[in-house]
């Protein structure tokens, strides 16, 4: 009850000084604005980096990489197998733990050609099925390679949309769709019929760009020309769309056969991709193919497993220091705001030492004035946060607005839960000074006092 | 047993390295339902002793005790606690808070007693229509005269319904034909046993009542007392306690 009142004379009190308090509470509503604000920004650039993650093959991808063989097995470097497709059939057999196995047989410094028209793909590389699940691609037109395919190394190649875009000629530039299965393209001279082509990736970023009509690159003056060459761009999402797949045979029989010994073309593979059952049995799963590997391999370890774990800490790292510097320019607000409202709290009571003296002689006990002048404070950080709140609805928007190619911002509530919370200690803290002050006024100097 | 028994009560402050006793030794009894003046000139140590009796500050020597209750040693929060019960004030400058309408003054005393808020109201009210001014409740003090500010402040000082009433120089602020009205709703109060102390330098308002304390550099001057000399009989010679 006595609560209930005190906060209703709170309220009177910074109703009657409207616009003071206004300006007081500006330093809280800044600071809670720019905390729910900056968390948002961080959040939609960690949903940013975790979509390219996914883009990359998801969290539970894991690469069996070559390694120097370690040096207590140097003297055996030379019967080092490298990774081979029996490497990819023990492990679809003996490893349980491991969901899928996809090998991949890359092709260095290609260029894919059609009608004069020149490029370079990301990459260029012999897989099986499984590829599909392992890099996470859908098939938008067309089909993927049979049995048959691999088999007879058929000549047959499904692209990625960059890839049609550069050979002929994108459907935004068109004006049109463009569907090349059934085209014949070369792949270093070799020519290959196209059977299927994917989904076009891209992330949100570019997906704005695309919908808002934006130019992301500026007007260059002069012929149209490829800046740079070789690998411009690094966004996993580019990579993804500029692809080349062939049956994994043909690869080997096409592009390998001038290498190797004994008639057989050099069959190292570029790469092993495997996919667990669960992230929770990432050890043992990975300890399992270990295992195997060194069956196939006689005992020599000249491959390492590499996760995306490591992708995880850094983006967590990054996440965390941008958490950090936000955090740390909003705090410096919200403590501003609070010496705002302590400075206030103090020329407040000192107007009111002959009403806080009229208060105690009719009973006010020291601990009331304290609630009451504690309260007034906390009240004017709750509506300064509450304000700030709203306000960083409108700072998001704004900040949208500034850079719309940005990942979306993100408001979360318990972010704003957090603001509101600390605001309420900033209050607490704020007024605990003037509160003792006030509390601690002797009735007849502040009934004197003019 | 008086309400209010004071034993050799002394304020000694220190102003300046100079000591100075507010009030010197004072003794005094007063009974429940007495309408009692304490007149002095300024700086006589009168609002001291009224401070005192207040339960506004402690007394330095001495022993003081209200309703039964020894209030010398109590800690601040248990004189709070008295002032709100046992005590009323009623001031010079009104002091009624300005932000607050008639009614939430009257309130206030009994907002910190914890009472409930109909009670609240319909006790405030009560009060108000005993002073007159139950159709200026939502008014603020700023808008009523000063006469009227100081029928609020009684009603506020009354409505805990307590032992004491305290006015310091009620009427210093009124013109004279207001005080005496105000004056008459004193002199109403005691008839209905209402226990009310004056504080006044002038003696035409010492007047008024059944027995006056005359408080000269901390001392007890003179009484005049019903009980020891009949009444409007001066007894020049300090009462010894």
């Amino acid at each position: 009850m006595i609560l209930f009142n005190t906060i209703l004379i709170g309220l009177k009190e910074i109703w009657t000084h409207k616009f003071r308090s206004l300006l007081t509470m500006l330093g809280i509503v800044l600071g809670v604005s720019s905390l729910v604000a900056m968390a948002a920004i961080v959040k939609g650039m960690e949903n940013g980096m975790k979509e390219a993650m996914i883009a990359m093959g998801g969290l539970d991808k894991v690469l069996i990489e070559e390694q120097k063989v370690p040096i207590h097995q140097n003297h055996l470097r030379d019967m080092a197998p490298g990774r081979t497709i029996r490497d990819v059939i023990a492990l679809r057999e003996s490893a349980p733990l491991i969901r899928i196995v996809s090998p991949e047989m890359g092709l260095d410094r290609v260029m894919v050609s059609r009608a004069g028209k020149w490029f370079r793909p990301s990459e260029v590389v012999g897989v099986w099925p499984e590829v599909l699940e392992m890099n996470l691609y859908e098939l938008e037109h067309g089909r993927f390679f049979t049995d048959l395919d691999e088999e007879l190394a058929k000549n047959v190649c499904v692209i990625g949309t960059g890839v049609r875009d550069e050979l002929f000629g994108s459907p935004q530039e068109a004006g049109r769709e463009i569907i090349p299965i059934g085209e014949q393209i070369h792949i270093n001279e070799q020519p290959f019929i196209i059977v299927g082509m994917f989904k076009h990736y891209e992330s949100e970023m570019e997906r704005k760009i695309r919908e808002e009509g934006l130019q992301s690159h500026t007007a260059t003056a002069g012929p149209s020309r490829q800046r740079g060459w070789g690998r411009r761009n690094w966004n996993a999402f580019w990579r993804k769309n500029n692809v080349v797949y062939t049956p994994l045979n043909t690869m080997w029989v096409r592009f390998r056969a001038a290498t190797g010994t004994n008639n057989v073309p050099y069959p190292t593979l570029s790469d092993i991709d495997i996919k667990v059952h669960s992230l929770e049995m990432l050890e043992p799963a990975l300890q399992q193919a270990r295992n195997v590997m060194m069956m196939t391999h006689g005992g020599i370890e000249d491959f390492n497993f590499r996760t995306q774990e490591n992708q995880i800490e850094d983006i967590n790292k990054r996440i965390k220091n941008a958490r950090l510097s936000g955090g740390i320019i909003a705090g410096l607000s919200l403590l501003v705001g609070g010496i705002g409202i302590m400075n206030i709290m103090l020329a407040s009571i000192n107007e009111r030492i002959r009403e806080i003296g009229i208060c105690k002689a009719i009973g006010a006990t020291s601990g009331s004035i304290f609630l009451q002048i504690l309260i007034e404070s906390v009240v004017i950080a709750l509506l300064g946060a509450l304000a700030g709140l709203a306000a960083s609805k409108g700072l998001v928007v704004f900040l949208s607005e500034l850079a719309p190619s940005q990942n979306t911002p993100v408001i979360q509530p318990q972010v704003m839960g957090i603001a509101v919370l600390f605001s309420g200690l900033v209050g607490v803290v704020a007024g605990i000074f003037p509160a003792i002050k006030a509390a601690r006024l002797h009735p007849i100097g502040a009934l004197r006092y003019e | 047993m008086a309400l209010l028994e004071l034993r050799n009560v002394s304020k000694i402050y220190t102003l300046g390295g100079e000591v100075i006793r507010a009030l010197d030794d004072v003794s005094l009894d007063i009974d429940g339902g007495e309408f009692v003046s304490v007149i002095g000139p300024s700086g006589s140590g009168k609002s001291t002793l009224m401070h005192i009796l207040g339960c506004l500050d402690s007394p330095t020597h001495g022993t003081i005790q209200l309703d039964g209750q020894m209030i010398h040693s109590a800690s601040a929060k248990q004189l709070a606690h008295i002032r709100n019960q046992k005590i009323g004030f009623v001031f010079q400058f009104f002091n009624l808070l300005p932000k607050m309408n008639v009614l939430q003054n009257v309130e206030l005393p009994m907002i910190y007693a914890g009472i409930s808020g109909a009670r609240r109201r319909e006790r405030a009210m009560e009060m108000l229509k005993m002073v007159g001014l139950e159709n200026r409740a939502r008014h603020r003090p700023s808008q009523l005269s000063g006469g009227q500010q100081q029928r609020v402040a009684i009603a506020r000082g009354l409505v805990n319904d307590p032992r004491i009433l305290f006015a310091d120089e009620p009427t210093g602020n009124l013109d004279s034909h207001t005080g005496e009205a105000i004056l008459e709703l004193f002199r109403e109060l005691s008839t209905k046993g209402r226990t009310i102390i004056l504080v006044t330098h002038d003696p035409e308002i010492a007047a008024v009542t059944s027995r006056r304390i005359e408080i000269r550099d901390g001392k007890i001057a003179s009484q005049v007392d019903p009980r020891l000399a009949g009444l409007d009989r001066v007894a020049t010679a300090p009462v010894a306690g």
